[in-house]
């Protein structure tokens, strides 16, 4: 580095901020918090704690697959619907009923691998339909399932041979678990490596592999993680309603309130599908029993939104302030002397002959 | 590597392209010496990004073959031959929009460049204070404008840690001081051993930087060999103004 002034500060790379470091710390004491539930709050309280998680899970998912991948599927309902579907075929085949939702979740994961192959060859909106097909099909495959029974449905019933109360509460448990573990999943795929190429390929896919980006599978990590983490929202879901009607399951309702909390919350943020989902839950609480017009509603909101607020609330939050609870990104901290918001001049003060000096490195 | 410094490092041979009943290359051959600076010029629609293209791997060749550091790489597609060291810049700039500026150029380093973490930060800041962003590191790259998005392509070029480096039409639009400080960085990088390919309308910042001048029209490589013997070739003035222009 004979270039630079030795005694000049050099650039640093800074990922953690205070700030940073405090919401993550809050994150974590929030999640504790919430794992007493069970041993304070009502049953009431639970359940809707419950489906809070679910929703929040849903919207991560995705946001993960959406807001950073560029994958904008209206399809998710598939792996929602499989999750659950896997849960019951699992049960019924003499597995521990919570031990299937799980696994059905990450046998859904596996499925999706196969299934990347054909649909991540499908552009833009090609795939977002490609995806609804999916659904569709996977829907009706499911009903061919003599156990199902078409649309009449079946239900988990293992889960009855434990008591109300310890099963509401293990499902609170469960859904909190997935909903932290999933997270932390996004949030350190996202700060890695894998997640900087993810957001290239969401920009120009093919301005990415000109920069050395392996597309396809950094896609169909997104791709995976997304159908895995919604066959477990599918898979809890089953455990609080314990009835399956293919219907309610495959619906695209359900990637409609996906795209719903995210695009209210913040597309592309972290955060903003954190909030959007807390968001939607509350509408639906209040509004929930309006029937249509609760629909009507909840679509010109998400209208409104995407033409005025297109970042969602977190993404005018983190613009206006610039704050960033939870940090994704890469923030070059650049020692005085080099403006901030230079535009062309002095541009060149600094090169070529100011330049640290790196030799090539032989590959 | 230091053994084969007489070994070209890039090479085409018998390059053809067609798209459908148009003919864009029209069989091209094409060989450079590592640490080489070439510019190719042509009239538009000579083939010129085209045939870059076909080079980095963005397109496949109808027919031919394209070695790089002695291996085949017709088959290879455009990302892992940028990990072996073949860098472009677009004509029309493709940045990252919704990614800052250092973020753009940490993918290029840690993918293209396969730099582990702490390295690649290094890397990117050299790349960023050679092409003089270091100050707008932070900024999202859809709020650039025209010059700063195409100094960007260069900074993502270089934080790839090239071999070769394949610019298109990164000149067009500078003013005479812009222009300069581009050569100058461009220099610095011939200094470093990189080689160049540089494609340019501009043709007086080009002969600041090239050894060796390409004329391409209509899909073919119609003159080759030194800038004042290919500036004054009888081809190439027919070429750019039309035949029998004295």
């Amino acid at each position: 580095m004979s270039g630079w002034n030795p005694l000049a500060p050099l650039p640093a790379v800074e990922r953690w901020t205070p700030l940073a470091k405090v919401s993550a710390a809050a994150g974590v004491a929030l999640l504790v918090l919430l794992a007493l539930g069970p041993l304070i709050l009502n049953a009431n309280l639970l359940d809707k704690l419950t489906t809070l998680f679910i929703y929040v899970i849903l919207a991560l998912m995705w946001n993960a697959l959406a807001g950073y991948g560029g994958l904008v599927s209206i399809g998710q309902q598939a792996f929602f619907g499989l999750g659950a579907y896997g849960a019951i075929r699992l049960a019924d085949a003499g597995v521990n009923v919570y031990l299937s939702l799980v696994a059905s979740a990450l046998l859904v994961g596996l499925v999706a691998q196969p299934v990347s192959a054909f649909m991540l060859r499908l552009k833009a909106g090609e795939f977002a339909i490609g995806m609804w097909v999916l659904a569709e099909l996977a829907h009706l495959l499911v009903n061919l399932d003599k156990l199902v029974q078409g649309e009449t449905g079946t239900s988990l019933i293992a889960l009855t041979a434990y008591q109300a109360d310890s099963r509401r509460a293990t499902i609170y448990w469960l859904a909190l678990a997935a909903m932290a573990v999933l997270s932390g999943i996004v949030f350190a795929l996202l700060r890695s490596r894998t997640g900087a190429a993810i957001q290239a390929i969401r920009d120009d896919e093919e301005a990415a592999a000109a920069v050395g980006v392996r597309v396809l599978g950094t896609k169909r990590i997104i791709f995976i993680l997304a159908a895995t983490g919604t066959a477990m929202a599918g898979a809890l879901w089953l455990a609080t309603a314990i009835s399956f009607q293919p219907k309610t399951y495959f619906g695209v309702q359900w990637t409609a309130y996906m795209i719903f909390m995210v695009l209210v919350g913040g597309l592309g943020t972290f955060e903003g599908p954190l909030l959007g989902a807390v968001i939607f839950f509350t509408i639906e609480a209040w509004f929930g029993g309006s029937g249509v017009w609760y629909l009507v509603g909840l679509g010109g909101t998400a209208l409104a939104f995407s033409l005025l607020l297109p970042r969602g609330i977190w993404g005018a939050v983190e613009r206006r302030l610039s704050l960033r609870l939870l940090p994704v990104g890469y923030h070059l901290k650049v020692p005085l002397g080099i403006p901030e918001s230079n535009m062309t001049e002095g541009a060149s003060g600094q090169a070529p002959s100011a330049v640290a000096e790196i030799p090539p490195v032989e590959r | 590597m230091a053994s084969d410094a007489d070994q070209p490092i890039l090479v085409a041979s018998g390059i053809y392209k067609r798209f459908n009943a148009l003919v864009v290359l029209d069989g091209i051959d094409f060989a450079m010496r590592p640490g080489e600076a070439i510019g190719v010029v042509g009239p538009n629609g000579a083939g010129k990004t085209t045939f870059l293209s076909v080079l980095v791997g963005a397109h496949r060749p109808t027919s031919g073959k394209v070695r790089f550091r002695g291996d085949d790489v017709t088959r290879l597609p455009a990302a892992e031959r940028c990990r072996l060291g073949l860098a472009r810049t677009h004509q029309v700039p493709r940045p990252f929009t919704g990614m800052t500026v250092f973020e753009n150029t940490f993918v290029a380093a840690s993918n293209g460049g396969r730099f582990p973490r702490t390295e690649a930060y290094d890397r990117c800041i050299d790349a960023l204070s050679l092409c003089g962003m270091l100050g707008i590191a932070n900024r999202r790259a859809e709020t650039l404008g025209l010059l700063d998005r195409k100094r960007l392509e260069l900074a993502r070029a270089l934080a790839t840690n090239p071999v070769v480096l394949l610019l298109d039409e990164i000149g067009g639009g500078l003013t005479d001081k812009e222009a300069g400080e581009l050569v100058d960085t461009i220099r610095e990088l011939r200094r470093r051993g990189i080689a160049v390919v540089w494609i340019e309308h501009i043709v007086h910042i080009l002969l600041q930087v090239a050894e060796r001048l390409i004329c391409m029209d209509a899909g073919r490589v119609i003159a080759d060999g030194s800038p004042e013997a290919v500036m004054s070739d009888r081809a190439v003035i027919d070429a750019y103004f039309g035949e029998g222009t004295p």
